[in-house]
């Protein structure tokens, strides 16, 4: 993993800056089933191609955004800041 | 025996400044711009060492640095390439791999006995009976084969750094195509860097008689035009995002380049016969070398049989240099059906060519040259086998890299060489692979045994797997391997070609050591203080100042001081502050007044607890959280996602640096703080888990009530600056309570007494709150929070294991991570465990089955492998009402 990261701060910097949660997850807006629960917890598509991800620029802005990542070669299509929704509870 | 020949102007080594090293144990005389391997070429010596597997004598082959033939152990450092290492004064050079030396090596009988016998998997078929003796056997194998022994106790020599470096374009290698891509470049205004592994650019000129003027010319004007020039330097591979680690002395530039250029050029093959690896069959590219670097008379008699025009170059340079060149074979005119090298004692003294003998010392022999492909299919460039040249061509180069030149596959008209010459008769071995010492028939073997693919046979054979990478023997492997299996080398395809493409040292990759510590602002004093400092995660802190017993007698019967600098601290602030706080741990904030204090745990949103701290509330819309020690990143990278997700209105702030805390506790706190506060502090003022601003010796600070330590106590949160002078203004108002500095160790055993728990001692990756028993943290009747969904799964499925306190019935101290047992299986573990005076007893916490979660229940604890009784204990073991921390 020696790619970089389009920071939407910063530019492109070296991926080493950055730490990563992974593909979006679709969170439970209801009390959820243990089945689903257990997904949402344990479960990745991992696909094979472009996925959105979260990422955070630790050694940098210190900025959340999400980035579209080809898992096949690691080129980051896109990166941007999220859209919030602060959902209803 | 030093021969030279007549001085020439382009000549590397300066006759003026000699220099000696020692080679098995004799001394070995040069010239400054010899390499080791040339001064010992000068001097006679023709064995540089013994092959990998059959102790062969082995030559230079490539003097290029590619091979494995002229490794050798220089100053301690094994697997040191002769041939390009420049000569050091003193240095002590050794033969490796040898029962004797290179001259005379015992374990040679492996080639003359077992030859036969040893085809591949040879010895894992026939020493795995029996199995318990492979060991033995491994070992005496692994004693017979390889290459150099490392120094198991060497240590690191030099200080070596990494660089972080980016340009335009990066050109790889100095030859012509190289030096004129660099310099077009740098004038259309790029920033442009050029590697090469010589001393000098120029590449393939260099090796031609009238190459040197040019190469100085290109390599002049591209200094001109502003080109930097790093040579020797060599390019490790190529990784994701056009990044190239450069090897540069002892530097690893890790280089980033807009756009890439290999001219790395071709790789010279090797033919396969017979005797091809007789010392004095080399490459023309070695015979060029020892003439024009370091004006070496190569051999007396020389036979030269090559595919291009490498062939009638060397012969002139032989010729200049006065060798008689008694045959010359260009397979581009005529092939011979088989070409046999003969030799005595390891030393080649013959070719035979369809049975035609020619008498030599020196075969100068070569197949169609290799562009140099391994750096573009590192970027993910395909390789093509071109039929016509007898080569793999690189095709595909994706966007960013660039091929020029022999790389690139300008490698004109090669003949195409016979994958072997050995003809059916030949009993002499022809190697394909000289580093692992892989013969044609050992390849048709593997093959004949089923192994049908490159991949597989790669895997079998170790073919391509040696010192050399593939160099010069992954063409000739595939080649065979087509002609063994009668279908065409584009459907054997290649092996997967990785970094490094250059050999690098682990030394060089590691770069300086680099252990980053943070200390508090008071570190000063607490050495000064005579604290025994230890880490905890990266921070330094006070173990103890003396004696930890005494530590804690003090914080119980007087006042204690203890250095919290380490807590994380993060002021959270904003409209939605609150109500951020409530979604993101799963007790309550909104309901909080301001100047009130509560104890928090985060989870995951699998209800697995990941850091604790205290919340004080500030004012309507502002939070002071404080976290573990090392946990404040980890924390404020929590917060700042939940918040990309949610978007409350809110700012998040680490000032875990610029703020500096000290835990004033014990019975005498509060008279300590009253000659040192502007505030009132007595109990009704002051109350316990109240936040109070105020000053303290004059320092603007955020007092906190809290009794992480079990007595009363007041967390003082001040500008770190003032760290010392605050340290040192307690310990001198201290002085007539007894007021004593506590270190961690102490600050253990007192959190212990009262059930506190650590997270990440007492806790781990799959604990939760229910089971952690910390149930009241948990608030099921407000809204969704992280974590909320696993905490009700866990308090429907009911709880398994739980988190208890214990007393031992025993005078042994156990160790933590110890073993709870239950009807002789492991069922628990205690995760922390000390001596407690004012409990009078051994205390712990530990996890054991829920069912034993009653108090007065009784376990059993392994220690020293001994079980010892246990008792639970469900209250807190010191002040189980909380009355002195409340006082």
């Amino acid at each position: 993993m020696t790619f970089q990261v389009p920071c939407p701060n910063c530019g492109p910097r070296p991926v080493e800056e950055f730490t990563t949660t992974g593909e979006v997850r679709e969170r439970p807006v209801e009390s959820p089933s243990r089945r689903d629960l257990s997904h949402y917890i344990y479960f990745r598509r991992n696909a094979r191609g472009v996925q959105t991800e979260w990422w955070y620029h630790r050694f940098g802005c210190e900025l959340w955004f999400l980035a579209d990542r080809d898992t096949h070669d690691n080129r980051v299509l896109e990166t941007r800041l999220p859209t919030s929704s602060r959902g209803e509870w | 025996m030093v021969s030279r020949l007549r001085a020439r102007e382009d000549e590397r080594i300066d006759r003026g400044r000699p220099v000696t090293f020692t080679f098995d144990g004799t001394a070995v005389r040069g010239f400054e711009g010899d390499t080791f391997g040339s001064a010992m070429y000068a001097e006679g010596r023709r064995v540089f060492s013994r092959s990998f597997k059959y102790h062969r004598p082995r030559g230079l082959v490539c003097c290029a640095g590619q091979c494995a033939n002229c490794m050798a152990t220089v100053d301690g450092r094994p697997n040191v390439r002769l041939c390009v290492e420049p000569i050091r004064e003193g240095a002590d050079v050794n033969g490796q791999n040898v029962l004797g030396s290179v001259d005379r090596d015992f374990l040679s009988a492996v080639d003359r006995f077992a030859g036969p016998f040893t085809p591949p998997g040879f010895y894992y078929k026939t020493f795995i009976r029996p199995r318990r003796l492979w060991p033995l056997y491994e070992k005496l194998l692994r004693n017979a084969a390889g290459l150099g022994k490392l120094n198991p106790e060497a240590t690191r020599e030099g200080r070596f750094e990494k660089e972080h470096r980016s340009v335009d374009v990066l050109v790889v290698g100095g030859g012509s195509e190289g030096l004129q891509a660099a310099i077009e470049a740098a004038q259309a205004g790029s920033s442009v860097a050029l590697v090469d592994d010589g001393p000098e650019p120029g590449g393939a000129l260099l090796l031609t008689e009238s190459g040197d003027e040019p190469a100085r010319a290109l390599a002049n004007k591209a200094r001109e035009v502003g080109v930097e020039l790093l040579c020797p330097a060599r390019a490790v591979g190529v990784y994701e995002g056009n990044l190239v680690p450069i090897e540069y002395d002892n530097v690893l530039i890790r280089m980033r380049a807009t756009e890439i250029v290999v001219a790395a050029g071709v790789v010279e093959q090797p033919l396969v016969f017979p005797g091809n690896d007789l010392v004095g069959v080399m490459l023309p590219g070695a015979a060029s070398r020892l003439v024009r670097f370091w004006s070496i008379k190569p051999g007396e008699r020389a036979v030269v049989i090559t595919a291009d025009d490498s062939g009638a170059r060397a012969v002139e340079t032989l010729k200049a240099a006065g060798v008689r060149v008694a045959a010359t074979v260009d397979l581009r005119a005529t092939m011979p059906e088989t070409i046999v090298a003969s030799g005595k004692k390891g030393r080649v003294t013959g070719v035979s060519i369809d049975g035609d003998s020619v008498r030599c010392d020196l075969v100068v022999a070569s197949g169609s040259p290799q562009p140099a492909h391994a750096l573009l299919s590192h970027a993910g460039a395909r390789v093509d086998y071109d039929a016509g040249r007898g080569v793999f061509v690189p095709v595909e180069v994706p966007d960013g890299i660039r091929a020029v030149g022999g790389a690139a596959g300008d490698v004109g008209q090669p003949g195409l060489p016979r994958p072997s010459f050995g003809g059916s008769g030949s009993k002499a071995k022809e190697f394909v692979c000289i580093c692992e010492d892989q013969t044609t028939k050992d390849l048709r073997y593997a093959h004949a045994e089923g192994y049908d693919s490159i991949e597989l046979s790669k895997r079998y054979t170790t073919v391509t797997m040696g010192p050399c990478q593939g160099r010069l023997c992954h063409l000739n492997s595939v080649r065979l391997y087509a002609e063994t299996s009668g279908t065409d080398e584009s459907l054997i395809g290649t092996t997967t070609a990785r970094p490094p493409w250059s050999p690098v040292s682990l030394e060089v990759l590691a770069g300086r050591p680099h252990e980053p510590a943070r200390r508090t602002s008071m570190h000063d004093r607490h050495k000064k203080l005579g604290a025994t400092m230890m880490w905890t995660g990266e921070w330094r802190r006070p173990y103890a100042y003396g004696d930890p017993a005494a530590e804690v007698r003090g914080v119980h019967e007087a006042v204690g001081i203890i250095d919290v600098s380490t807590l994380g601290k993060i002021l959270v602030s904003g409209r939605d502050a609150a109500t951020f706080l409530e979604r993101i741990y799963p007790n309550r904030f909104g309901d909080m007044a301001s100047g009130r204090i509560r104890y928090g745990v985060l989870t995951s949103d699998a209800g697995r607890i990941t850091d604790d701290g205290t919340i004080a509330r500030l004012a309507d819309d502002t939070f002071y959280v404080t976290t573990t020690s090392t946990g404040a990143g980890a924390v404020v990278e929590w917060f700042e996602w939940w918040n990309a997700i949610w978007g409350y209105e809110l700012d998040v702030v680490n000032v875990t640096g610029s703020l500096a805390a000290i835990n004033v506790a014990g019975p005498d706190a509060r008279a300590l703080m009253e000659r040192l506060v502007d505030i009132p502090v007595d109990a009704d003022s002051f109350r316990y888990l109240d936040a109070r601003q105020g000053h303290v010796a004059g320092v603007p600070s955020l007092l906190l009530r809290i009794g992480f330590v079990g007595e009363l106590g007041y967390e003082i949160h001040f500008p770190s600056v003032q760290g010392e002078f605050l340290l040192d203004a307690l310990v001198t108002e201290g002085a007539d309570f007894g007021a004593v500095p506590f270190g961690l160790e102490s600050q253990r055993v007192l959190r212990l007494e009262k059930a506190h728990i650590l997270v990440g001692q007492d806790t781990d990756s799959e604990s939760n709150l229910l089971e952690a028993s910390m149930p009241w943290i948990l608030k099921l009747d407000k809204g969704d929070f992280v974590g909320r969904w696993s905490a009700e799964q866990v308090k429907a499925r009911g709880l398994e294991t739980r988190l208890v306190g214990f007393r031992l019935k025993t005078d042994d101290l156990p160790v933590e991570g110890g073993q709870i047992v239950g009807d002789g299986q492991p069922v628990g573990r205690i995760t922390s465990v000390r001596r407690s005076e004012a409990a009078d007893a051994i205390i712990g916490l530990a996890w054991v089955p829920a069912d034993k979660a009653v108090e007065g229940a009784s376990f059993e604890a392994r220690v020293d492998g001994e079980l010892i009784p246990a008792e639970v204990t469900l209250e807190p073991f010191y002040d189980p009402d909380g009355e002195r921390l409340r006082s």
